[in-house]
């Protein structure tokens, strides 16, 4: 009897084990049992991505529709191919919409953000979007700027010189 | 010349219990169990070992768990980022805390036991008996106990990280007063059920392995007298926490690697 007893605070054991895993991999991990072939695949090429990561979200005004699935680098233009999982719920964004990397917060990570066009052809497995906005890096916002307020100086002094003679 | 003979010796007998050990593993894992009269011995021990641990498990989870939020959200404070807190707490008990450090507690707390227990045996002689009535001991005393601890482990680890997160929710949630949606869907998005999860889980096998691996071994050939049992214990605790935090360097740069 008492061993009867035994094995059945082992079972529950056991269960309560497995129920852990559940809640770690539903609750913690946001694990869905989502199947592969709910998603189509399109392509997007950036001049450049920043620090884009597989697995960043897809969204379309806000709501996220996708997954980063994999970035490659084309060989022939040396361009960052971004190949995104877009689900199929959302099967009609339309083909001329634009794709943009933006970042989430200052210190967040980076995401694609598509903005729907206008035409009623819509996106389709394999398909790729032309119109592409790059990752605002930084330091390059920093050049320009810096190269704009030079440019600015520059230009504030032509006048001067060239107005003196007029005098 | 001494001391040189002295280094030597203490080498061939370092090689030696490595290969005995060794030769001991491979012996446990193919002796012909009997799973019929083994199955009572296997689900006693996993009593022994698991769900006795349970109460000492659970209680440092929840603490951890919750000193792990209270100290986070104190630092994420300094850059406004104290909806990430679920995300700290979920990815460092998950992949680090809760595999290591329920596997010390494992380790003090069922390891020096089947150590203890198996010297014990060794000392009164019921192995040998056991020997002499043809029954091998392997599998009628060391093989259920190894695969016990090594199934007993993942469980008490997976619980570990459960009880921690909760802790965490609690003090972070219902006590600081984070935003208990963003908590969890901050901690959804940046945990991987594979890469985080998964991989904790694997490394708390490889733990438990290991640590019954040494405690079952230290204690099947432990010195047949009192001062013998307590240097197999001492030598169990002290051998297997070592072996979980190199094996945790170990493995964790593997996975990082992209395994």
């Amino acid at each position: 009897m008492r061993n009867k007893m035994l094995e059945v605070i082992v079972g529950l054991f056991m269960i309560v084990g497995f129920l852990g895993l559940l809640f770690l991999a539903f609750k913690v991990s946001g694990l869905t049992l989502s199947r592969q072939s709910d998603n189509y695949q399109i392509s997007a090429d950036f001049d450049d991505i920043g620090s884009l990561k597989i697995r960043a979200p897809v969204e379309v005004s806000g709501v996220t529709v996708g997954r980063v699935s994999n970035i490659v680098l084309d060989s022939e233009s040396f361009r960052a191919r971004v190949i995104m999982d877009v689900n199929k719920k959302y099967n009609n964004i339309p083909v001329d919409s634009s794709a943009s990397i933006f970042t989430q917060g200052i210190l967040g990570s980076n995401y694609v953000a598509l903005s729907p066009g206008y035409e009623p052809d819509s996106l389709k497995a394999g398909s790729k979007i032309e119109t592409t906005h790059s990752a605002l890096i930084l330091e390059n916002l920093i050049g320009q700027l810096l190269f704009s307020l030079k440019s600015d100086k520059d230009k504030d002094k032509e006048p001067e010189k060239t107005s003196t003679p007029a005098q | 010349m001494n001391q040189l003979q002295q280094l030597g010796s203490s080498g061939i007998n370092f090689c030696g219990n490595l290969g005995l050990s060794g030769l001991f593993l491979f012996r446990t894992i193919f002796s012909r169990v009997k799973w019929r009269q083994a199955w009572p011995l296997f689900s006693s021990q996993l009593y022994k070992v698991g769900v006795l641990s349970l109460v000492i498990i659970l209680l440092s989870g929840l603490f951890i768990g919750m000193v792990v939020a209270l100290q986070g959200f104190n630092t994420l404070r300094k850059f406004a980022a104290e909806q990430e807190l679920g995300q700290l707490i979920a990815l460092s008990v998950v992949r680090e805390l809760g595999p290591v450090v329920a596997a010390l507690l494992f380790a003090g707390r069922a390891g020096s036991a089947l150590t203890a227990e198996l010297g014990l045996m060794r000392a009164t002689q019921q192995l040998g008996g056991m020997e002499m009535m043809a029954v091998d001991p392997m599998w009628r005393v060391v093989a259920p106990r190894f695969w016990a601890g090594l199934i007993a482990m993942p469980i008490l680890a997976i619980l570990f990280n459960v009880v921690a997160i909760i802790g965490g929710h609690f003090v972070g949630v219902d006590w600081l007063g984070v935003d208990d949606g963003a908590f969890w869907s901050n901690m959804q998005d940046a945990v991987g059920f594979h890469e985080d999860i998964l991989n904790g889980i694997i490394k708390s096998l490889v733990f438990g392995f290991v640590i019954t691996w040494v405690s079952v071994y230290q204690g099947f050939y432990s010195e047949p007298n009192a001062a013998g049992i307590s240097k197999a214990t001492t030598r169990t605790v002290v051998f297997s926490s070592l072996l979980v935090l190199a094996l945790d360097f170990v493995l964790t740069s593997l996975m990082m690697g992209g395994w």
